[in-house]
């Protein structure tokens, strides 16, 4: 399918030195979602404001159904919606207000009936006439949704959505973006949830440091990514592992009186319950036990390490 | 391969939407709008027109109430037509909207148009209706009525786009005050808002004619009573110049992004 947006060698310095982008391509297709991890300051943010026309790029180009943002800038900004990271709205207008202005800007004509709809199917209808200032967090959020979606736009960017919400309105957004997605908007997302990136996106694309690192369908990146440990309290220390329990990823901690078991995600379990089986015949014995699962910043870490 | 769509060469929506926005500020703020500068200009009327002016003679050979009333005209638009521009851009820098305004399908020449043509109605807008308001204090003549409506758009036009530069400038709100408090209103006041500089000692003459507000006020009273401090082609050469400097340095932001984009 042909690429929506097409990222080459997109880099960007800002005045201050800082090199936020450095030498990104990258494809986005047509009604994917596509999620853009990456821990804080990783880039996340210009790559989107680049595409969306607020940060200058310092070279290379973008092109949005084959049209350069900077020169046929009106065809690209017509066509893409964005929800900032920030909750920045007019405190003083109401979200009818706010939702008319943004169609308006966005060069279309009056469709009352397409606001309301959104309105509605963000819950906001009923406070439309609410001044902004006085919606909780959740709720200023919808608004800047329905801002983005006033103008109909074919590709949206959200940027960290579900920052700070609680978990009703993550769940109602998820299923918001489905339903755009159903509708054939291409989204692209930014989070530092894996579970949201596992929940909805087609692919995956890692950014740190400014450099894209990691692009791929996202049943594959979570098999990389989700990796899952268990560690055991043993009454005894270990001095070496035995060779009887070479069939799983072992290791020993603390003098040997901790053994880790790293395994995906997606590994079926059984192999807890058979590693417990072997160690109880080779007359291991542990105290205690406890799993964990390794967070998205750590893997990115991890990731940025092996490529340093 | 690319999708033929077209845009609109101008986009009358998007300007639209910001003038609306704008002048929907403009009535949620009336009381600081147009109410305080209207209270405010009264007062000067009531004092230097009706209680001093009553003692003074005429200057020109018009009635020294009557003559002011161009210049506190003046006064009124130079300093509303800079805090309207200023705070219509610097807001939304400060709030962070200014994100949707640099994302959406409108050209640099559409912005100003849309923030610079809603200060400049307030601007106008309250000049008439001070013009209202002075004619219930002092008799008034407007000799020529195209021009004062030319030099009253001109003036509110060019002290906007000012305006709108001093917003894209600051970095604060101390700042987005300086120039109006410090520069623009102690220049209005020397440059014959209340007195012809033809009053003034020779010296203090040729040093007001270094002043740019003389040549403004100057024009805009020359198209009430016909008599002007300096030549009416000179006052409108002047404030067209102001006009184009101003232009020029708006057209210089967007082209460089300066203090809009990173």
């Amino acid at each position: 399918m042909a690429p929506i947006i097409s990222i080459a060698k997109l880099t960007k310095t800002y005045a201050s030195g800082l090199r936020a982008l450095e030498n990104v391509d990258l494809e986005i297709r047509k009604g994917e979602i596509f999620a853009l991890l990456g821990p804080n300051g990783a880039g996340k943010t210009t790559l989107i404001n680049v595409v969306c026309g607020i940060v200058t790029p310092t070279s290379g180009t973008v092109r949005v159904d084959g049209h350069d943002i900077q020169r046929d800038y009106r065809v690209t900004r017509s066509r893409i919606g964005l929800v900032p990271q920030e909750l920045h709205t007019d405190m003083f207008e109401t979200p009818w207000g706010t939702v008319s202005f943004s169609r308006g800007l966005f060069g279309r004509p009056p469709d009352p009936a397409h606001l309301e709809r959104v309105l509605r199917d963000l819950s906001l209808w009923d406070k439309r006439h609410d001044k902004i200032m006085t919606l909780s967090g959740g709720m200023k959020r919808r608004v800047l949704i329905a801002k983005a979606l006033a103008h109909e736009p074919e590709i949206l960017f959200l940027d960290e959505p579900t920052a700070g919400v609680d978990v009703e309105l993550r769940r109602d957004m998820w299923a918001l973006v489905r339903g755009l997605r159903a509708s054939g908007v291409t989204i692209i997302l930014t989070t530092h949830y894996i579970d949201e990136a596992e929940e909805m996106a087609d692919r995956i694309g890692v950014i740190s440091r400014g450099r894209l690192i990691v692009v791929e369908e996202k049943t594959a990146l979570m098999k990389k990514l989700g990796k899952k440990q268990l560690t055991l309290h043993l009454q005894e220390p270990l001095a070496e592992i035995p060779a009887a329990l070479g069939d799983w990823r072992l290791e020993l901690k603390n003098g040997g009186s901790e053994l880790d078991y790293t395994f995906d995600a997606g590994e079926s379990r059984a192999g807890i319950a058979s590693l417990l089986r072997r160690m109880g015949e080779l007359g291991i014995v542990y105290k205690d036990l406890n799993t964990s699962q390794s967070s998205l910043e750590d893997i990115f870490v991890s990731l940025v390490s092996e490529r340093a | 391969m690319s999708t033929a769509i077209r845009f609109p060469a101008f986009n009358r929506h998007g300007v639209l939407a910001i003038y609306r926005f704008e002048m929907a500020r403009f009535r949620r703020t009336l009381w600081q709008s147009l109410v305080t500068p209207v209270i405010t200009t009264s007062l000067y009327f009531v004092v230097f027109g009706t209680a001093i002016g009553s003692r003074m003679g005429e200057v020109d050979a018009v009635p020294y109430g009557a003559f002011i009333v161009p210049g506190l005209i003046m006064l009124a638009i130079f300093t509303e037509s800079l805090n309207n521009a200023s705070f219509g851009i610097y807001l939304p820098r400060f709030t962070g909207t200014i994100y949707e305004v640099l994302s959406a399908p409108v050209s640099a020449l559409e912005i100003v148009l849309a923030y610079v043509g809603a200060a400049a109605t307030k601007s106008v807008l309250l000049g008439l209706i001070i013009l209202a308001t002075a004619n219930v204090f002092v008799p008034l003549q407007i000799v020529h009525p195209a021009w004062m409506i030319a030099f009253l758009v001109l003036t509110a036009t060019t002290f906007c786009l000012f305006g709108f530069i001093i917003g894209v400038w600051a970095k604060g709100f101390e700042q987005l005050q300086f120039i109006p408090m410090l520069i623009i209103t102690p220049l209005a006041f020397l440059g014959g808002a209340f007195y012809s500089i033809d009053m003034l000692p020779p010296a203090w003459r040729t040093a007001s004619l270094f002043n740019p507000v003389v040549y403004l006020i100057s024009g805009f009273r020359w198209s009430f009573y016909g008599t002007s401090d300096v030549g009416v082609g000179v006052s409108l050469a002047a404030t067209l110049g102001f006009f184009l400097v101003c232009l020029a340095v708006v057209v210089w932001i967007f082209k460089t992004g300066y203090r809009l984009k990173s």
